[in-house]
């Protein structure tokens, strides 16, 4: 079954062209990847799923749902969740915070005015939110300041802010951009662990090591373009792909 | 307890204490001292330090929690104070119906200013609020004379109406009362040297507050508070998190502004008159510097913010010069007129100058207000205990070993 359905979908800035005509339709259950040089309209399709840009024509929807023209909390709330490129947290809060504020606007919708129901009623979200840290390695540190953490962690926290929601659909812009060798391995097997949940999910990535050890299908973005779709063995060998990066210089 | 926290209670617990027993409290030095000029414990001062608090607390539930700085507050607490003038004009002289009143009308006058507000952030924001503050304030000046009675401000006459009470009582305005209980009715303490003033209308405040504190400790508490916090972090990840940022300020708004409006309704049970001059952009700004001062976001801080500043300006601003040749006449005659040059300049009228020193040591030094330089004492002592604690454990290890020794 189809989850996320992109039809014709372009975007223009000025005069120039991010995307052309994009194609794209991802499986319920699979970790699709998104790759491509840079430029090529990565995050500008991402940001079209999200709400964050409205695309010029063309239609996204999700599991039937038209996104286009929804604000970014009614996409969350249909269960979109997005991992940012540069971690977006609570900087302020406390690592537990982070989480339950998401947790929350799972429980209670976009927004709830319950100014007196005191600490009490937090106790479900709060297990809940413990247990997803706990699986992210993060309890220990749960009543740190939030900024004071490191990069990989920052991400490993947002994570855990996206899949304290239970969404259906997870959007990762550049999962492992800045991570060394061993932890981009380590978040490798987070997220194969987290596929274990059924989550579908869309992966913007450049490192191919991680794009070949998660992806059930990548679609290859250059030029605003879909030029390449298929499973990651095929598209490795692909010419077109090649070029696509290379500038069509053979080596 | 009430549904808090142990750390909560105890905190509610030191604030009950300190509103209910501030005559004694403020009142240190035995009458007739020398630094009885020091002593703040009169009605008129204390009713001020706990309206001005509730008036901080509702504006730390907007900044400190938001972040969203308001830089016309003070329209509410004007509106408050006119909105239950009328009410002693109209109703009666009891303070309940006027506060009441008050409440009411700058909420629905908070739901205007917030909703047009609140579509920008930042200093855009603050320029907005400051724009209606300063607006409200000009046509309390002219325009709206009939209401607000200009320039001479809202008075109560002897020909109001007063439906549930009485025009006048043996040809003078009847007092603001409480079923009975005039606001200005006061009952004296001697004790030795010292004389205690145990007032009405002050209690009523003391109370008024203490529910107000607890009110605004339930909400930073609640899912509601953290939520808050969350606008104030970070609004975009909030957005992208499913949650609409905007009826969440838009509601903290709004109870600040009835905060503010208690405040003003409270300020006329002790007082019935109001005057356009409350709603002026340096009122508005005196809650910014009570709040930041004290420590914005924290639950207490506003409260001593609140307190600091009207003791500043209402003790600190009567030491004269008078006062400083009593105080250094013991020095020879030079040495007196030249400390007397140096320090004359920070006291008396000169208030304001070493407030705003204050202020500026504060912020840069201390940016979380009065409540970080508490509680860097605070953690200073316990981490001093701790050590003593780990001597006092190493050396009866080294006891021990001694006698295994043995």
């Amino acid at each position: 079954m189809q989850i996320l359905e992109v039809k014709g979908v372009n975007k223009s800035f000025g005069g120039l062209k991010a995307l052309n005509e994009v194609n794209l339709s991802v499986e319920q259950g699979d970790v699709h990847a998104i790759i491509g040089p840079n430029g090529a309209g990565k995050s500008t399709l991402l940001n079209c799923f999200v709400g964050r840009l409205t695309p010029d024509t063309g239609s996204v929807s999700f599991m039937g749902k038209n996104l286009i023209g929804i604000k970014p909390h009614e996409i969350n709330q249909a269960g979109v969740s997005r991992v940012f490129q540069t971690p977006e947290i609570f900087g302020d809060l406390s690592i537990l915070d982070n989480v339950i504020i998401p947790a929350l606007a799972t429980q209670d919708g976009s927004f709830r005015f319950n100014a007196w129901s005191g600490v009490l009623r937090r106790t479900e979200v709060q297990d809940k939110a413990e247990s997803i840290l706990e699986d992210l390695g993060l309890a220990d540190k749960r009543h740190t300041i939030a900024s004071s953490l490191s990069r990989g962690d920052k991400r490993r926290l947002e994570l855990a802010m996206c899949l304290v929601q239970d969404p259906k659909l997870v959007l990762l812009d550049e999962p492992t951009a800045g991570m060394s060798r061993a932890d981009t391995n380590n978040t490798i097997d987070l997220l194969k662990s987290i596929g274990e949940r059924g989550i579908t999910k869309i992966v913007i990535e450049h490192d191919m090591h991680v794009v070949f050890s998660l992806a059930h299908k990548v679609s290859v973005l250059a030029q605003g373009t879909v030029i390449v779709e298929g499973k990651p063995e095929d598209i490795k060998g692909d010419p077109r792909v090649q070029e696509a990066y290379l500038g069509g210089v053979h080596i | 307890m009430l549904g808090l926290n142990k750390k909560d209670t105890t905190l509610l617990f030191i604030v009950v204490f300190m509103t209910l027993f501030a005559p004694f409290i403020l009142n240190p030095f035995p009458v007739g001292s020398q630094l009885a000029q020091f002593n703040a414990g009169y009605p008129d001062l204390m009713q001020r330090f706990v309206i001005f608090g509730i008036f901080a607390i509702g504006f730390n539930i907007l900044f400190g929690l938001t972040g969203y700085l308001s830089f016309g507050h003070a329209a509410f607490l004007g509106v408050g104070s006119y909105a239950g003038v009328w009410m002693m004009k109209l109703l009666s002289m009891n303070v309940i119906p006027a506060i009441l009143m008050s409440m009411v009308v700058a909420g629905l006058f908070s739901v205007l200013v917030g909703y047009i507000c609140l579509r920008r952030s930042g200093i855009y924001f603050s320029i907005l609020t400051l724009a209606f503050a300063q607006m409200s304030f000009s046509l309390a000046y002219s325009v709206l004379t009939p209401i607000t009675n200009g320039e001479t401000g809202l008075q109560l006459g002897l020909n109001d109406p007063r439906i549930l009470g009485v025009s006048q009582v043996e040809g003078s305005i009847p007092p603001a009362n409480l079923f009975g209980i005039a606001m200005r009715d006061s009952y004296e303490l001697t004790l030795g040297g010292w004389a205690f003033t145990f007032n009405a209308g002050y209690y009523l405040c003391a109370v008024v507050m203490i529910v107000a504190f607890y009110a605004a400790i339930r909400i930073f508490r609640s899912p509601f508070g953290l939520m808050l916090k969350a606008v104030k972090s970070n609004q975009q990840r909030m957005n992208y998190t499913g949650l609409n940022s905007k009826p969440y300020t838009f509601a903290a708004f709004v109870i600040s502004g009835v905060y503010a409006g208690l405040a003003g309704g409270l300020m006329v049970a002790m007082d019935p008159l109001a005057g356009a001059e409350r709603m002026q952009w340096t009122a508005s700004g005196e809650v910014v510097l009570m709040t930041i001062l004290g420590g914005a976001g924290t639950l207490f801080g506003p409260v001593l913010g609140a307190g600091f500043i009207k003791y500043f300006e209402n003790i600190f601003s009567k030491i004269n010069e008078n006062v400083l040749h009593q105080w250094f006449a013991a020095l020879p005659d030079s040495i007196e007129n030249v400390l007397i040059a140096v320090v004359y300049p920070f006291i008396g009228k000169g208030w304001h100058l070493t407030l705003g020193i204050m202020f500026m040591l504060v912020v840069i030094f201390l940016p979380g207000g009065i409540m970080e330089g508490i509680q860097r004492l605070v953690n200073l002592f316990k981490r001093r205990r701790t050590t003593d604690d780990e001597r006092a454990g190493g050396s009866s290890a080294l006891a021990n070993n001694a006698k295994a020794a043995e």
